[in-house]
C-alpha cells in the first residue's frame, strides 16, 4: 500500500468519524442538566416529555423546542410570563419551584383543533413530604350545583342592560344584592327575578331592573379583573367561543364535528343570563359538557377564574 | 468555437492529480453524511434541518442554476455517493487498480442499457417529492438508501452501474448536459484507433477504467461521461482534452433515443406540475401532493403520470406528426418524433431554472441559520443562527424568471429549426408545441 493510499484512508476514517460522532458528543456534552421539551400538537403526541420531575428550590433548565407548528409554553396557576416555541429553534427558560407539588404546563397558542389537550406535569418533590393544605371547595361544589343541567333563562331584553344607568337606581338596591355571595351564586335572571319582587324596587320598571343587574356585576369586577378575564378569553377561550363568544370560533367546527355539540355562544341571553357565576366556574374549572372542553382548574388561579366569568357577562352587560 | 482548457499546465495539472479532486470528494462525502445525520437525529423542522436546506436547497440551487447549465455533469465529477462503492470495488482510494477484480465484477445486462430504469426512479422521487424534500428524516432514509443501493451495486457489478443506470439524478443530469459549454473529448481519433490496450476504457497503473463504461475516442456527446477524468490520468497520449465549446453543440448531434426522449418529457412535466403544486395558489391539490397514501394523493399521482407519460408525449406527437404531413415526409414517425424531442432539451432545462430561481431566492435565508444550527438543537456556530427569514430578489425574480423561460423557448425554437433541417420537416407544430407549454409554465410561475 503506497503512503497516499494509506494518508487517504486515515482521512476517510477520521473525517467519516468526526461528521458522525462530534455532534453526538457535543449535545451529549450540551444536555448534562437540561431537560430538552419537545413540543408536537396533540394529534401527534403532545409534549415529550409529558412529565418532568424536579426537586423543589433546585432551578431546572429547559430547552423548549417544536417539531411541527409554533407552540407557547406556560405554567399552570403561576406568573411566570408564557414563552413561545419555535419550530426547529431552541427557547431557554430556567424555573425554580419553592413549593412540593404537582404543577400543570400547557401550550398557549392555538396550534391545532386539540391545541387544548397539550399540557404536561412537573412533579416538584421535597425533602419534607408535602404538608396537607386545608382548602376550600370550589363555589360551585358547595352549592352542589349540577353543571351539566340546562339553564335556561326566559328572559326578553329591551335593550342591553347598561351598568351606567343601574347605577342611578342604586340607592334604592338593598346592600344584601351587592354581596360577592349573593352575585356569585346567583344567575343574572334570577337576579332579575329576586329585585323585581323586591318591594323597594315596585317603582322601578323591567329594563331598569336589568341596568341594576348589570350594576351588581360591575360592582363585583374590577376594570382590572375585566382586561385580565378578557385576557385570558382570547388565549384560551375565544378558538372555540369565538372573539366575540358567539359560540363560532375557528375551532367550533371542528367541535361540532367531534361532539356533535356546538360551544356556548356567550352572545345568546338564553344561555348568559341563565348561569350564575358559580356555574360559570365549575364549567370553566371541570370542563366536559360534552364538547370536549378541557377542564381549566389546573390553569387557573382562583382570581382568574372569577375574572374570567366576570369578563363572560360583558357578552351581555355593558 | 472550442477552447482547450487542458493547453493550461496549471489546469491540467490540477485535473490529472488526484489529490485536488479527492479533497473536494472527501469534503462532500463528509457533507453528505452529515446530511444524513441531521435528517435522523436533527429537528424534525424542514426549514430548520441541515438536510433539507444543504440538500434541497444549497445543493439544488447549485446544480440546477450553475453546474448543469455551465459544466454539465460536473457534478457527477464530485458526487459522493458512489464513493464508498467505487472505493469497495477497487479495494483502494487512491491506489492503482488491482489486476483481478475483487468482486463479481458482472456486467450490466444489455436490456437495461438504457435509462428507463433512471426515468423510472426520478418519477418516483418526483411522485413522493412533497414529502421527500420537506421531511429531514424521509430525505435521510432516500439519501441513505442511494448510498447503499450504490454501494450494493459496485459489489454486484462493474463500473458505475448506479450511477449510468439508476441514479434518479444522473439521468436528467447527462440530458441537459448535452447543452452545457463544456466537454471532455479526445483530441485526435485516430490516436485512439491506433491504441491497442485502451487503457482508458481498460484501466491501467497509473488509473482506472473508464468507470462509466464509455470509450472516450467513441465520445460524441456528453451524455454519458461523468467527468471523473480518469481517461485524462491514464492516456498514455496526452489525448484526451477538456474543452469549451457554444452551448447546446451537442443537440445537433445524433437525435437522442425514445428513453432519452421521455426523460425529456419527464423533466418538462415535472417543472410544471411542481410549478403549480409548490407556487401555486390550489391548496387542494397542494393538500392532495402531500397527503402521500390517501386517496386524493393517489389522485395526485394519476394525474401527474397522465399529464407526463399521456398528455404531453400525445401533444408533442400530434406536433411531430403534423409536421410530417405538411412536408409530406418519408421518414418513420418515431424517427422524427425523438429527433425532435432532442428540442426540449434546452426548454426543460430553462423551466427549472425558472422554478428552481422561485423557491431557492426565497429559502436560501435559512442555508445561513441552519449553517450556525445545523440540528435545530439551538447552537450558533458562525453566529449566523438567529438570522431572520427573508425572501431574497423578489423585485427581480419574475422579470428573470420570464426573460428565462423565453430565453429557453428561443434556444428550442433554433434546436428545432436545426433538427427540421436535418430531418426535412419543419419545425413550426413543434415551435407552437413549445410556446404553448412555455406559456403554460409562464402562467404558473407568474
Amino acid at each position: 500500500m503506497k503512503r497516499t493510499e494509506l494518508l487517504s484512508r486515515i482521512l476517510v476514517i477520521t473525517g467519516i468519524l468526526i461528521v458522525l460522532a462530534a455532534p453526538i458528543a457535543a449535545r451529549a456534552i450540551g444536555a448534562q442538566g437540561v431537560i430538552e421539551v419537545h413540543g408536537r400538537i396533540a394529534e401527534s403526541g403532545g409534549w415529550t416529555p409529558s412529565t418532568i420531575r424536579v426537586q423543589a428550590g433546585m432551578p431546572i433548565h429547559l430547552r423548549l423546542t417544536s417539531d411541527d407548528v409554533m407552540h407557547g409554553f406556560a405554567i399552570g396557576q403561576s406568573d411566570t410570563p408564557a414563552v413561545d416555541v419555535l419550530p426547529g429553534q431552541v427557547t431557554e427558560i430556567t424555573l425554580t419551584f419553592d413549593k412540593p407539588g404537582t404543577y400543570a404546563y400547557y401550550c398557549t397558542r392555538w396550534c391545532g383543533p386539540n391545541h387544548w389537550r397539550m399540557r404536561g406535569i412537573i412533579e416538584v418533590t421535597g425533602e419534607e413530604p408535602v404538608s396537607p393544605q386545608v382548602t376550600t371547595p370550589p363555589l360551585y361544589l358547595m352549592l352542589n350545583l349540577d353543571i351539566d343541567a340546562p339553564h335556561p333563562a326566559s328572559v326578553t331584553l329591551d335593550r342591553i342592560p347598561d351598568a351606567q344607568y343601574g347605577e342611578q337606581f342604586s340607592a334604592l338596591l338593598p346592600a344584601a344584592y351587592l354581596t360577592p355571595d349573593y352575585y356569585r351564586s346567583h344567575s343574572p335572571a334570577q337576579i332579575y327575578l329576586d329585585l323585581r319582587a323586591d318591594p323597594a324596587l315596585v317603582s322601578l320598571a323591567g329594563s331598569d331592573i336589568w341596568d341594576l343587574v348589570a350594576y351588581i356585576w360591575l360592582s363585583n369586577t374590577t376594570p382590572e379583573g375585566l382586561a385580565e378575564g378578557q385576557r385570558l378569553f382570547a388565549q384560551n377561550c375565544a378558538a372555540c367561543h369565538g372573539e366575540t363568544g358567539g359560540g363560532n370560533g375557528v375551532f367550533s367546527a371542528n367541535i361540532t364535528a367531534l361532539a356533535g355539540k356546538t360551544p356556548a355562544n356567550f352572545s345568546d341571553p338564553a344561555i348568559t343570563l341563565g348561569a350564575s357565576p358559580a356555574l360559570l366556574q365549575g364549567k370553566i374549572l371541570r370542563g366536559g359538557m360534552g364538547t370536549g372542553m378541557p377542564s381549566w382548574g389546573p390553569l387557573f388561579t382562583d382570581q382568574q377564574t372569577w375574572d374570567l366569568v366576570g369578563f363572560l357577562y360583558t357578552f351581555q352587560f355593558k | 468555437m472550442r477552447s482547450e482548457l487542458t493547453r493550461f499546465p496549471l489546469i491540467k495539472s490540477l485535473l490529472k492529480n488526484r489529490w485536488p479532486q479527492m479533497v473536494v470528494l472527501f469534503v462532500m462525502l463528509a457533507g453528505f453524511l452529515f446530511a444524513i445525520l441531521s435528517g435522523f437525529i436533527g429537528t424534525p423542522v424542514g426549514n430548520r434541518n441541515f438536510g433539507i436546506i444543504f440538500v434541497w436547497i444549497a445543493w439544488w440551487a447549485v446544480l440546477i442554476l450553475v453546474a448543469v447549465p455551465l459544466f454539465g455533469r460536473g457534478w457527477c465529477a464530485v458526487c459522493p455517493i458512489p464513493l464508498p462503492g467505487e472505493w469497495l470495488q477497487r479495494g483502494a482510494i487512491m491506489d492503482p487498480p488491482m489486476k483481478k477484480p475483487r468482486w463479481f465484477n458482472l456486467r450490466w445486462p444489455n436490456r437495461l442499457r438504457n435509462i428507463w430504469l433512471q426515468n423510472l426512479t426520478f418519477t418516483l422521487v418526483a411522485l413522493f417529492s412533497s414529502v421527500i424534500l420537506t421531511a429531514p428524516k424521509v430525505t435521510a432514509v432516500v439519501l441513505a438508501a442511494m448510498l447503499f443501493i450504490a454501494i450494493g451495486m459496485s459489489i454486484i457489478f462493474e463500473r458505475r452501474t448506479f450511477c449510468r443506470y439508476i441514479c434518479p439524478v444522473g439521468g436528467f443530469v447527462g440530458l441537459y448536459a448535452q447543452a452545457a459549454p463544456l466537454e471532455l473529448r479526445v483530441k485526435d481519433r485516430q490516436i485512439c484507433l491506433a491504441c491497442k490496450d485502451k487503457p482508458c476504457y481498460n484501466g491501467s497503473a497509473v488509473g482506472y477504467g473508464c468507470p462509466w463504461d464509455v470509450f472516450p475516442g467513441g465520445l460524441t456527446k456528453n451524455t454519458y461521461c461523468g467527468l471523473c477524468m480518469e481517461c485524462l490520468r491514464t492516456c498514455p497520449y496526452d489525448n484526451i482534452a477538456i474543452n469549451t465549446r457554444p452551448f447546446s453543440a451537442d443537440l445537433s448531434k445524433p437525435p437522442i433515443r425514445m428513453d432519452e426522449a421521455f426523460k425529456a418529457f419527464i423533466m418538462l412535466g415535472a417543472a410544471m406540475i411542481y410549478a403549480g403544486v409548490f407556487l401555486g395558489p390550489w391548496g387542494t391539490m397542494k393538500l392532495a401532493a402531500y397527503s402521500v397514501g390517501s386517496l386524493a394523493w393517489f389522485g395526485y399521482a394519476a394525474a401527474f403520470l397522465a399529464f407526463i407519460f399521456g398528455l404531453l408525449p400525445a401533444l408533442f406527437l400530434g406536433a411531430v406528426g403534423t409536421g410530417k404531413a405538411l412536408t409530406k415526409a418519408t421518414t418513420t414517425l418515431k424517427k422524427i418524433f425523438t429527433a425532435f424531442a432532442t428540442a426540449l432539451v434546452p426548454l426543460g432545462l430553462m423551466f427549472w431554472v425558472a422554478f428552481s430561481m422561485s423557491f431557492v431566492l426565497t429559502n436560501a435565508a435559512y442555508i445561513l441559520s441552519s449553517l450556525s444550527d445545523p440540528f435545530g438543537w439551538g447552537w450558533n456556530l458562525f453566529g449566523t443562527a438567529a438570522i431572520p427569514w427573508q425572501p431574497y430578489l423578489t423585485t427581480l425574480l419574475l422579470p428573470l424568471q420570464t426573460l428565462t423561460l423565453i430565453g429557453g423557448l428561443l434556444w428550442t425554437a433554433r434546436t428545432a429549426q436545426k433538427v427540421g433541417s436535418e430531418v426535412k420537416v419543419t419545425p413550426a407544430p413543434v415551435i407552437l408545441f413549445s410556446t404553448l407549454v412555455t406559456i403554460f409554465m409562464l402562467g404558473l410561475l407568474l
